[in-house]
């Protein structure tokens, strides 16, 4: 504790400026900014690489690039987005957020902090590097299923070793999140009385920590059966390559979660505010997010019904993911049950929330019947999949941060964003990710499969949409960085309780907060 | 020119739905119709708590707004209703849970199947050997589709006749029996699916996995490998012609005349 006084007391006087006051920062809202922006770079990366895709696709043919250049692109797209852009922004989010709303002066562990964000930036170099190797980088698919991936070239073990980074950069993450929330809360912040964005992150940090060692050890054996002559997943030495599916779904369903429940968090935090009504069901939305993590651990099958699992298998995967559709309904109704008979009003971070509802339910339906395993066997590995999970993670995940940053950055800034261009991004977003993704639940059912750079003509008129769809969200979102540019250069400044309907510890603070947030821990009653 | 504004009307619809397919293809088997059944089934269901949920909410949107002047309610929590919205959809899954059930102890019994075809995935072809006829053969993507979906092959795709879903050598089944497939696979992980035969199953190296099919009508069914494979994983098509049991007779008997001249000739 006494250590921790010196730091405090050491950057008062001499914090070191200019690109040095970055590497070396402790604070949580220096790091929650690196991790924004970060995600922020990371996003427009991804991005491109869907454009690339997505031109690709546009006519049948192939026109612009080869097939394992494709490869390339879909694999490289799934990770940057999941491992670079969602996964960041979240934490960034918990960073700023996590002491300012519990009354905290910073993070519990303010070094390790500043290590699990720098960790980022090599691991993701190293990763895209793979790309500009003679042998190309990764080509089969951010699931990395062998025997395919051994094939691959030399970028195996670039990939693999990046991946192991982001782990342990997630890993230290949560354990700072998790010490932060158990230990850092203003006296009387009892556990059910903490802002539900804290209680998801909370129930998220347990999930990184128990998913991300069972992906690391996956990946290892992945990288032993290449460079050292084990056979984990190669069936000619006695291995079993269906064992990699069942460990890596073990780490990525619940990673599916962990990419879902901070948004979750934040889009019950932003409806209350806009509706200027209380959370409806606080109690019943904790206990459904602690549910949703505890199933997400006995579901992992279900990505892999075709993989000839016994009956019994089936079934039971079966059941236990219809199951997740009861806590999400949960969620869903209070959503809109905090919404009936409030006193609404439309701002920039309300109107991502309210379609986060809406397009988030959408992949929810598409979710459950991609449950039905009967069903199933027809969607699999096809296009209506890449539409669930794109509906579930873009206007799901992504809109949900992108509401964040519109609800909490004139509290970051202490400077308003300007409302029309905030909406005029939100129309253009809404519109082009409906465009972008609707169709493929129709070229999916149709029979196109997913990851083919080239397809029969019959779904030619589908993917032209989607293509164009592509584009215009692709473009809309040059629009936010403007917005965000626009912000940061104004000198209009934002009260210090910014939405009149927001409650939280935030509030009170100064917009932007003091340095270290709150120097004295304010009492919750 | 009634008439004619009329017959527009009905062939509209058709000409477009011939290019905008927007569902899955009922199917000629019992699997593909089970499949379909339970989909639609679920897509009304969701279709149904959609409009409701969507309803509400909109509902609210519209008046409980605030330059409406509405004031916002003070409720924050009901255990009742909590606990209606649990149970209800709870109770629906229930209800949704019976049929798929049965639908998958029904796909997954491939006992007394009248002939057996086994199927090996090759990175980019496959197999198909008819284990109680004595037939076998390699299909791969035929020569015209080859040849245009190569990078600037300067041939329009659309010309093609079924542009990347013909094979050199098409697989041929009888009707109204009950073919057990069997799949593997020799080097990485392939899946056969042809939608309107139903579901599809990996072709894993080192398993042999299976599926039925029974096809209940006679024509040529297409479809493509559907996991990741490698470069070539979009051009690996199947093609499945199902003819009557009497013309498959006499195609096993052609095709090991085939073979035995092949053998005399070398």
């Amino acid at each position: 504790m006494s250590a921790n006084i010196h730091d405090i007391h050491d950057q008062h006087h001499h914090t070191p400026s200019g690109l040095m006051r970055w590497i070396t920062t402790t604070n949580h809202k220096d790091i929650g900014s690196l991790y924004l922006w970060f995600s922020l770079v990371m996003f427009f990366i991804g991005g491109f690489m869907a454009l690339i895709i997505r031109a690709e696709l546009f006519e049948p043919g192939l026109q612009l690039v080869i097939p394992g250049f494709f490869n390339q692109m879909t694999t490289m797209h799934a990770l940057i987005m999941i491992f670079g852009a969602v996964m960041p922004a979240f934490v960034g989010l918990a960073n700023w957020q996590i002491p300012i709303m519990i009354g905290a002066p910073d993070m519990a562990l303010p070094r390790l902090n500043n290590w699990s964000f720098w960790i980022l930036p090599f691991a993701f170099t190293m990763l895209l590097s793979t790309l500009f190797f003679d042998s190309g980088g990764p080509a089969a698919g951010w699931t990395l299923y062998p025997p395919l991936s051994l094939q691959g070239g030399n970028s195996m073990p670039f990939v693999i070793l990046s991946i192991h980074l982001l782990g342990i950069s997630s890993i230290l993450g949560a354990i700072n999140v998790i010490a932060t929330i158990l230990n850092m809360r203003a006296p009387g912040m009892t556990l059910m009385k903490m802002p539900i964005f804290i209680w998801t992150w909370l129930i998220t940090a347990f999930l990184l920590i128990a998913a991300m060692p069972v992906l690391a050890g996956a990946i290892t054996m992945l990288l032993t059966d290449r460079f050292f002559g084990t056979s984990f997943f190669t069936a000619s030495g006695g291995g079993d390559p269906v064992m990699f599916q069942h460990i890596f779904w073990f780490f990525g369903h619940p990673e599916v979660y962990i990419l879902i429940l901070p948004a979750f968090g934040i889009v019950s935090t932003i409806i209350p505010a806009f509706s200027r009504k209380k959370l409806f069901g606080y109690d019943s939305m904790v206990y459904a997010t602690a549910s949703i993590a505890l199933l997400s651990f006995i579901v992992w099958a279900h990505h892999m019904f075709t993989v000839g699992m016994p009956l019994a298998g089936e079934i039971f995967f079966m059941l236990t993911t219809m199951l997740i559709a009861v806590p999400t309904g949960v969620k869903v109704f209070n959503w809109v049950a905090t919404m009936w008979k409030g006193s609404m009003t439309f701002e920039t971070p309300m109107l991502f929330a309210l379609a986060f509802i809406i397009l988030f339910t959408i992949g929810g339906f598409s979710g459950l019947m991609l449950a039905m395993t009967p069903a199933d066997f027809q969607y699999h590995d096809t296009y209506f999949v890449v539409a669930h999970f794109h509906y579930v993670l873009v206007p799901g995940a992504v809109f949900a941060i992108i509401a964040a940053v519109y609800y909490w950055l004139p509290k970051w800034t202490g400077k308003m964003y300007s409302e029309s261009l905030g909406k005029l991004h939100f129309w253009l977003t809404t519109v082009f990710v409906n465009v972008t993704f609707f169709p493929m639940h129709f070229v999916g059912l149709a029979g196109m499969p997913r990851r083919i750079p080239d397809y029969p003509v019959q779904f030619a008129d589908f993917n032209a949409i989607a293509s164009v769809g592509a584009f215009g969200f692709g473009l809309s979102q040059i629009l936010f960085v403007y917005i965000l540019y626009n912000t940061l250069k104004k000198d209009v400044t934002a009260d210090d309780k910014v939405w009149d309907g927001a409650e939280g510890l935030e509030w009170t603070l100064s917009s932007p907060p003091p340095y270290h947030s709150f120097e004295k821990a304010p009492r919750v009653e | 020119m009634k008439n004619y504004l009329y017959m527009l009307a009905l062939a509209l619809p058709a000409e477009i739905m011939a290019d905008w397919e927007v569902n899955m293809p009922r199917g000629v088997t019992p699997t593909s119709e089970i499949a379909y059944d339970i989909h639609m089934l679920m897509f009304w269901i969701t279709v149904v708590i959609g409009i409701l949920v969507f309803g509400v909410m909109i509902y609210s949107i519209i008046y409980h707004r605030k330059s409406v002047g509405h004031q916002p309610a003070k409720f924050h929590e009901s255990t009742k209703v909590e606990i209606i919205w649990t149970v209800i959809p709870f109770l629906i899954l229930v209800v949704c849970a019976v049929p798929a059930t049965k639908a998958l102890i029904m796909m997954e019994d491939t006992s007394d199947a009248g002939i057996t075809l086994k199927v090996t995935g090759y990175q980019w072809m496959w197999e198909y050997e008819y284990l109680e006829d004595g037939v076998n053969f390699f299909s791969k993507i035929d020569n015209e589709s080859n040849r245009a979906r190569r990078l600037n092959s300067g041939q329009n795709v659309n010309n093609v006749d079924n542009y990347l879903r013909n094979v050199d050598n098409v697989v041929v089944l009888p009707t109204d029996t009950k073919v057990r497939v069997l799949l593997t696979a020799s080097d990485v992980i392939h899946a056969w699916w042809v939608p309107e035969l139903g579901g599809k199953k990996d072709a894993i190296p080192g398993y042999v996995n299976e599926l039925w099919i029974n096809i209940k009508k006679p024509g040529v069914y297409r479809g493509a490998c559907a996991e990741l494979c490698g470069k070539d994983h979009g051009f690996m098509p199947i093609v499945v012609r199902a003819v009557p049991k009497m013309e498959y007779e006499k195609w096993v008997t052609l095709q090991k005349d085939n073979r035995v001249a092949e053998t005399k000739g070398n």
